[in-house]
């Protein structure tokens, strides 16, 4: 096997694996000239975890493809120093082109990668136990036999269950954590030096999350691997990091070791990030006041109440009456109270129901059965029993704010005409008078009433979910439904729009549902919290108690697997694990 | 729900307010993005240009053309092309400014007997803008006599590009052409067009049985094998129409077959972003069926749409040239590329006069022009694309 050209060099560091040295990564683009990595430079030590932490656009991904010379176009590596240090000798990556036969040696054998999403990274058409095996046959000299006992090594070291069977399934017969574990497993296949891995559990849920970074940290310790770990959450780093890197558009920022950069972070940027981590962990502080205040009021009746509901979607079936998907109880008999300017949190993984909850209650999915009582009016409105005039009065009424800023506003309208939308459709006010509440309504979210004439292309995601709230607030509503509202921001921009939230709950009375998977989101912004599993609410109650005393067994496991902005109180490792079984929901999970 | 964060992608979301920042790109509209992508397309630049200039040729065909192209003149049967020339030399041996092209001769071949045209250099035709020639309708409408260049004097034998069988001016011919050509697929086009945005919008819009019914029916459809239909229905329809009627019905009843590519295309469109945000966020804001589809998912395929139109006109201009040549399609007395070239079916007709294939030229042309500027059009229709 060619091996790379040697270059007599002596680390610094014995512990050294890999050194990179003022990197520099450029994209040619039609107007100018983006710096995606700008001098950068680190050392990754044997055994040891270094997390490069940034926001979107920060150039993590790209660090990491740099060193594997797998930068996507129109991207050019321009200059910097990467170094392997192996047993025989250092070995230059950056000399190597980018489709050589050395690099192609290197990628895989000594430093493998994963990726953000498992299912587009596997082949689809291919068995995940094929796809092991072919790094096996790149990489190795082994026979078909070793290669296939290695396979089923490799799965079982993963923790997938009956590794020789599974072995020969495909992706699509995996979940998503399975098939993260695939990845890893894959990746291990041949004892790499080192371990890129490129947010492998930002697409997860965290349960999911914390299995992943567990076995991560295990596969480490027995195989002393070093690893190189790209992610946006401060949680994750407090939790597995040895060494930070934090990035900021392209360029190194600052580095150190876990407790340092937490304890004494020297860059204002660092300072930021760790503070807006920080600050979600303790309920707002314009909560807080708020809720002095809705204390002294009492006797309100509840602005909603859902008793009952349920979602059952139908099987499917073909023609010839073949069942193509199974029929899904999405929610389960749920029943709850909301307090005229009160918030809700609905928490929960993914599939657990809490967005269909939301649809259901927007009538945006029909539901099976229940009820569900509006009362925002003075009379009470059964929104189950509404017609489609009736639903688009209501609609003036209920408000949404999707999760995504970049599908949820029509990329061909002006910001002037997505707000003034629902106030046009239900001819709330001259064109001028709609005009001048646009303009209000920009201001409110922090934009310029300048703003109008644009397009969202002009906009960043945060500023396009300040618009989209400035859209749900337009025909003045007394509920707001947020479906992760927050999810798809930077950690920096979520607590300001939850602050936006907060505001305009205590200037209008607003009542908020607020869906999310994210705890600490949840603690920060809601009056109280329900806890979804599988389309069942097991814990509903006061925000703060749910959070921090936890009565059922599944939200102690939920809780105890969000990782936590601290490196000194680490805890994935010793998490409460809970163990539904399918007939008796309500068994108590056994703790780790 | 899982998170979709975004990482460090170059062209991230945070970076495009910066890229488009330049040149005022935040006021822009979807065209005008489009537009400024499309621009950066030269070949279809250029050839949306061509395509104009066919279309202009075509509405000023009378102008255009120094004869009537029905014009007969049994003298100059197959006459070759005669050279526009700018100068010549006169009797005193002096070199004089003027258009001009030279008169025909006839020579007899004494071998085989027969008649050919030779250009005689000694006797002039001048050539002149702005001439008299017959008298005709403008636009249909404005009587009028002059034309763009034609000899002065009316009646004078003048074949650029030669003449046919029955010595007609081949060049007014094929101007002529132009406007049936270019003109007559558009009906089909836009037939289909309004039929696949119907009955694809409702496909895909409203889904379920309705939507399986309208692609079963698109299958069934696209099973009917079209020559045979369209040899039939020109048999079928009685003799004493008029051509060009004859040729319009045909057309209407293939469009009838034609829709269903573009029915699936919008079907698809539908399909893809129905459940998309944006557009369930403007059922939230109120807006009614009506104002969803045509002011809120309309918008976002209409580009698409124009761009598949621009590239199933010169289908149909392929078709006409097809059918009329296989004598299926429109028949003379009309004039266009397809019939013109029946003439040069005959191998014989095409070794006496190879300038009768000039309308296939032309009908490269067209379909070139077109085919790019479609190609352009349809990657500008995109402009967040790369």
């Amino acid at each position: 096997m060619e091996r790379g050209h040697v270059i007599p060099m002596n680390p610094v560091d014995p512990d050294a694996v890999l050194t990179v040295r003022n990197m520099k990564t450029e994209f040619a683009l039609r107007t100018h000239t983006l710096k995606a990595v700008d001098d950068v430079s680190f050392t990754l030590k044997r055994g040891k975890t270094l997390c490069i932490v940034g926001e979107s656009g920060s150039g993590k991904s790209v660090t990491a493809r740099s060193i594997l010379r797998i930068v996507p176009e129109p991207g050019k590596i321009t200059g910097g120093d990467v170094i392997l240090h192996r047993e025989d000798g250092d070995v230059a990556l950056h000399e190597m082109g980018d489709r050589s036969p050395e690099i192609r040696a290197i990628r895989g054998a000594d430093i493998a990668m994963i990726f953000q999403e498992p299912m587009s990274s596997l082949s689809p058409v291919h068995t995940i136990g094929f796809q092991i095996e072919e790094s096996l046959i790149l990489h190795t000299n082994l026979d078909q036999k070793a290669r296939r006992a290695r396979v089923v090594e490799l799965l079982r070291r993963v923790e997938i269950p009956d590794p020789e069977r599974t072995a020969d399934r495909y992706p699509f017969e995996y979940s998503g954590g399975m098939r993260q574990r695939a990845m890893i497993a894959m990746a291990l296949a041949c004892n790499p030096k080192v371990l890129i891995a490129d947010e492998p559990t930002t697409a997860l849920d965290v349960t999911t999350q914390a299995e992943i970074l567990d076995l991560i940290q295990e596969l480490q310790d027995e195989y002393g691997m070093a690893v190189m770990f790209i992610t946006h959450d401060m949680g994750v780093v407090a939790e597995i990091a040895d060494e930070v890197a934090v990035m900021y558009r392209g360029q190194h920022v600052e580095s150190g070791t876990v407790e340092d950069i937490f304890a004494n972070p020297r860059e204002d940027y660092t300072k930021m990030l760790i503070g807006s981590a920080v600050r979600l962990e303790e309920p707002s502080p314009i909560k807080i006041a708020m809720q002095a205040k809705q204390a002294a009021q009492t006797g309100q009746e509840p602005i909603l109440e859902v008793r009952g509901l349920v979602k059952q979607f139908a099987a499917k079936r073909t023609m010839l009456g073949k069942l193509v998907a199974e029929g899904v109880r999405a929610v389960n008999d749920v029943s709850f109270d909301l307090m005229p300017s009160e918030t809700l949190g609905v928490v929960g993984e993914s599939g657990s129901g809490k967005t269909t909850l939301g649809r259901c209650i927007m009538r945006m999915h029909e539901p099976t059965s229940g009820q569900i009582l509006y009362r925002g009016r003075g009379t009470d409105t059964e929104i189950t029993g509404l017609d489609k005039k009736g639903l688009r009065d209501l609609y003036a009424d209920i408000r949404m704010i999707f999760q995504d800023p970049y599908a949820s506003l029509n990329p061909r309208m002006t910001v002037e005409q997505l707000i003034g939308e629902p106030l046009r459709n239900r001819k709330l006010g001259t064109p001028a008078e709609n005009r001048d509440r646009v303009a209000d309504l920009l201001v409110r979210v922090g934009l310029k009433p300048e703003h109008m004439e644009r397009y969202p292309h002009a906009f960043s995601g945060g500023q396009r979910q300040r618009i989209g709230i400035a859209r749900a607030l337009a025909p003045n509503p007394k509920l707001i439904i947020a479906d992760e509202a927050t999810s798809a921001l930077d950690v920096s921009l979520r607590s300001q729009i939850l602050d936006l939230l907060l505001e305009f709950q205590e200037s209008f009375n607003l009542s908020f549902i607020f869906i999310s998977h994210d705890i600490s989101t949840v603690r920060y912004f809601c009056d109280r919290v329900a806890v979804m599993y599988r389309g069942e609410v097991v814990e509903i109650g006061n925000a703060r108690e749910v959070c921090d005393n936890p009565t059922h067994a599944y939200t102690k496991a939920l809780l105890s697997a969000v990782p936590r902005p601290d490196p000194t109180r680490r805890r994935i490792a010793d998490r409460h694990r809970y163990v539904a079984k399918d007939a008796d929901l309500l068994s108590n999970g056994a703790s780790a | 729900m899982a998170m979709t964060t975004d990482t460090a992608t170059p062209l991230g979301p945070d970076d495009a307010p910066a890229i488009v920042a330049a040149q005022g790109a935040e006021v822009a509209s979807q065209w005008k993005l489009m537009w400024w992508k499309f621009r950066r397309h030269k070949l279809a630049m250029a050839s949306g240009v061509v395509v104009l200039v066919l279309y202009m040729i075509a509405i000023f065909a009378e102008v255009l053309a120094p004869a009537d192209p029905n014009d007969f003149n049994p003298r100059f049967t197959y006459a070759p092309p005669q050279e526009l020339r700018w100068s010549y030399v006169d009797d005193a041996g002096e070199r004089q400014w003027g258009l001009h092209v030279n008169a025909y001769r006839t020579e007899l071949d004494r071998e085989t007997f027969r008649r050919t045209f030779v250009l005689d250099e000694e006797e002039r035709i001048p050539v002149g803008f702005f001439v008299e020639g017959e008298p005709y309708l403008l636009l249909g409408l404005i009587p009028a006599t002059v034309k763009l260049f034609g000899p002065e004097e009316v009646g004078a034998p003048f074949y650029i590009w030669g003449a046919d069988r029955l010595g007609r001016d081949m060049f007014s011919r094929v101007i002529h052409g132009a406007r049936v050509s270019l003109s007559i697929g558009l009906v089909g086009v836009f037939l289909s067009l309004f039929l696949g945005i119907v009955l694809g919008g409702i496909s895909g819009y409203y889904g379920g049985w309705i939507d399986t019914a309208i692609q079963r029916l698109i299958e069934f459809i696209r099973s009917i094998p079209t020559i045979p239909l369209w040899m039939g229905l020109a048999a079928a329809i009685p003799l004493g129409f008029h051509p060009l009627m004859v040729y319009l019905i045909i057309t209407a009843i293939v469009s009838l077959v034609g829709w269903t590519d573009l029915g699936r295309e919008v079907r698809g469109r539908f399909l893809s972003i129905k459940d998309d945000d944006y557009v369930a966020a403007a059922r939230l804001d109120g807006a009614s069926e009506g104002r969803i589809i045509l002011r809120h998912m309309a918008p976002s395929f209409l580009s698409h749409i124009i761009a598949t139109v621009t590239l199933a006109i010169p289908s149909m201009i392929l078709a006409e040239t097809a059918l009329s040549f296989l004598g299926i399609g429109l028949r003379p007395p009309v004039v266009s590329w397809g019939v013109l070239l029946q003439e040069a079916q005959n191998i014989r007709a095409v070794v006496t006069a190879p300038w009768l294939m000039v309308p296939g030229g032309a009908v490269v042309v067209a379909v070139l022009a077109f085919n790019f500027l479609g190609d352009g059009l349809r990657d500008a229709a995109d402009p967040y694309s790369h």
